[in-house]
């Protein structure tokens, strides 16, 4: 068992669940309300130390009574020690929690990803979309238990979809190579962009 | 141009005779350019791109067949390869990239993901690249040996060489999308791209 799962219900009492070892990993599992603080804590605090966080994500059960669990893998690159933080979400109720991207900057896109397949909203987050799938997609979260394995719309509705998408569009001016070229492009690649659903154009009135 | 047509279909008569002939040997000196010269346009997404390259390189080695030179951009390019499984964010880059190709284009549908959507019957994926684009060969396999993918190749220059410049029927491949959008009437694609082998056992679930 990892000290930190000790040190941890020392200083946050009854934030901090039940503690368990699996396979050589220590799990914590860590009330919602006081995520923020907990990592912040595990980050900072001298003999702790986690500075890196491996991954974010989300595991669904088929046993509809289990709770939806987020899941953060923290490592210590100084201390060379992992520890496993899970936070249990009700599936049917609010899926909203704290954004953990003031703290580790690569959380940013694993959380993007997190929301695109579960709908989990990170409050904070600074700019929460979805990652894999397009941003206009209406099916709903494709690892959500409850979704078809097939998507919620029929295979024509779905193609007619994806064709009427603009593939610009996926990406934000940001993200695209042409940003800091963006004066210089031709007039209707400029309107293209511009009609494009992402609505972020620097340099625009 | 109507009336070369009306000529060609009664060449067995003496005054057309000639003039059949010569479209022939127009045909002939045009198809076998054409099939001869394939320049590809490889769209590879997936593990068949590792097979196409296989293909490609000096082992198998395309090149025998008139693929000397990988177009990289559409309008250099006569054949459209897609290799490996397309996903629904792909399927208007696809769309885009045939549009631009100048005609005459064909397109080779490689491996079972691209043409029938393969293992990967779920919400994110093209079943079968037929619904985006007109195909005209299938190369099953999952992936296609270099073989096979050579295979549909000469099985192209094969459908190359049966075209006639003379036919004046409406290519197929020029037909654009219609007003919804789509390629095929819905119905169609979604008869397509229903569960078939291994995955009329899975269900809809929810």
């Amino acid at each position: 068992m990892n000290p930190s799962a000790e040190a941890l219900r020392a200083t946050f009492g009854g934030a901090i669940g039940r503690a368990v070892e699996s396979c050589g990993d220590t799990i914590v599992y860590v009330d919602r309300a006081a995520l923020l603080d907990v990592m912040a804590w595990l980050r900072d605090t001298p003999g702790q130390q986690y500075d890196y966080l491996v991954d974010v994500t989300a595991v669904e059960y088929r046993d509809r009574e289990r709770p939806l669990e987020l899941v953060y893998n923290l490592r210590s690159l100084e201390r060379r020690t992992d520890l496993r933080v899970k936070v249990e979400l009700d599936p049917r109720g609010d899926l909203a929690i704290d954004s953990v991207v003031a703290l580790w900057r690569g959380a940013d896109w694993l959380e993007r990803e997190v929301y695109d397949m579960f709908g989990v909203t990170f409050r904070g987050h600074p700019d929460l979309r979805r990652i894999l799938m397009w941003e206009t997609y209406a099916e709903g979260y494709p690892l959500r238990k409850d979704f078809p394995l097939r998507g919620r719309f029929s295979r024509a509705e779905q193609v007619r979809q994806a064709l009427n998408a603009n593939p610009e569009a996926h990406y934000s001016m940001e993200e695209l190579s042409i940003a800091e070229a963006y004066d210089e492009l031709p007039p209707d690649m400029r309107e293209r962009l511009r009609r494009g659903e992402r609505d972020k154009i620097p340099n625009s009135e | 141009m109507k009336r070369v047509l009306e000529t060609k279909e009664v060449s067995g008569q003496s005054p057309n005779y000639l003039l059949a002939k010569f479209q022939d040997l127009i045909d002939w000196a045009v198809n076998s350019s054409r099939a001869n010269s394939l320049w590809p346009m490889p769209f590879g997404t997936a593990c068949c791109a590792i097979e196409f390259m296989a293909t490609a390189a000096s082992r198998y080695d395309f090149a025998r067949f008139g693929m000397e030179r990988q177009a990289f951009s559409p309008r250099q390019a006569d054949v459209l390869i897609c290799a490996g499984r397309l996903p629904f964010k792909l399927a208007p880059v696809i769309r885009r990239i045939y549009d631009q190709m100048p005609q005459p284009k064909w397109v080779i549908s490689m491996g079972a993901c691209a043409s029938t959507g393969g293992i990967f019957d779920n919400y994110a994926m093209v079943q079968g690249i037929d619904t985006i684009v007109p195909v005209d060969v299938y190369v099953p396999g999952c992936p296609p040996r270099p073989e096979g993918l050579l295979y549909g190749v000469l099985l192209l220059h094969k459908k190359i060489r049966g075209e006639s410049l003379f036919d004046r029927t409406p290519r197929r491949d020029e037909q654009p999308l219609d007003e919804r959008g789509l390629r095929l009437p819905p119905e169609q694609i979604d008869e397509i791209s229903e569960p078939f082998g291994n995955s009329i056992h899975q269900f809809r679930s929810g």
